[in-house]
């Protein structure tokens, strides 16, 4: 019988951040991208967690909380900033961006 | 047996959310997908032994970090129709192309016997049970440094967003 090793979960976390990567590539929607980041975070999370069950170290998870933290930061900065390019540009894709000014 | 199904069912959401996530046209249901994403990969946790980081990845990603999202895709419109047109040219061919190099690569040192997994730590047979007591019991005496900075980081990111998002203009024109 099949049994569930540490490398099906690390299987699935690269398929998982490939996917993220690959709607980072595409979409030109910026908030769709932040969710494509989201994506791969989550997918390094599970990398985290994972090896923290295969060594018997919680090292790994506290590192998910930091990367968490980092997340969180980055969401709530970068929301903040789609909303000042929408209030001026009335869009959020990327293609419009071409002046780093506010 | 209960194994596998813990594993297999989870891990097919999580792969529909992403794909969601990344081909759907309206925003809320990309932001639906991500949902669902967030909450198998909480159930993975689980299985894990990790229900500490289960249980706050429910409620700081599937709860604030979602909420936030939507809060801003209502304020934006969901309407806001992306140019199905490639403004690089042959863009899908090659992210495709990048794509599939990296899923092998990413795959290869995931499967492969030539990467040692153990070569700095011994494998143990015996699962460390993330636990609030133990994570904080670590948290709080090996990791306190970084965590006081994450902290630092968490005020200033904070600081940061009400000086982006707020309108001072608008607010002269209402006094």
């Amino acid at each position: 019988m099949f049994e569930v090793t540490t490398d099906w979960y690390l299987t699935l976390s690269a398929i998982l951040f490939s996917i993220g990567f690959f709607g980072m590539m595409i979409r030109k929607n910026a908030l769709i991208m932040f969710m494509c980041i989201e994506l791969m975070l989550n997918a390094v999370n599970l990398t985290f967690i994972s090896a923290s069950k295969h060594f018997g170290q919680i090292d790994g998870q506290i590192a998910v909380f930091f990367v968490l933290v980092v997340a969180a930061a980055e969401v709530v900065v970068g929301l903040a900033i789609i909303v000042s390019i929408f209030r001026k540009q009335s869009s959020a894709s990327v293609d419009v961006l071409n002046v780093s000014r506010g | 047996m209960v194994d596998l199904i813990l594993f297999f069912i989870p891990a097919a959401l999580i792969i529909i959310g992403a794909l969601i996530v990344v081909f759907a046209k309206n925003p809320v249901h990309n932001a639906m997908g991500l949902v669902m994403t967030l909450v198998s990969i909480a159930i993975i946790y689980i299985t894990l032994n990790a229900t500490f980081v289960a249980m706050v990845q429910m409620l700081v990603y599937a709860g604030a970090v979602m909420t936030l999202f939507l809060f801003v895709i209502m304020m934006i419109g969901v309407d806001k129709k992306e140019q199905s047109s490639e403004s690089i040219k042959g863009q899908t061919f090659l992210v495709s192309g990048v794509f599939l190099i990296l899923i092998s690569i990413l795959g290869y040192v995931a499967i492969s016997s030539e990467f040692k997994w153990d070569l700095w730590f011994e494998a143990v047979e015996f699962a460390v049970e993330g636990t609030p007591q133990l994570i904080a019991g670590t948290l709080f005496t090996a990791w306190i440094f970084p965590f006081e900075i994450i902290s630092i980081l968490l005020i200033v990111a904070t600081a940061a967003a009400i000086a982006l998002a707020y309108d001072s203009k608008r607010k002269k024109n209402d006094v």
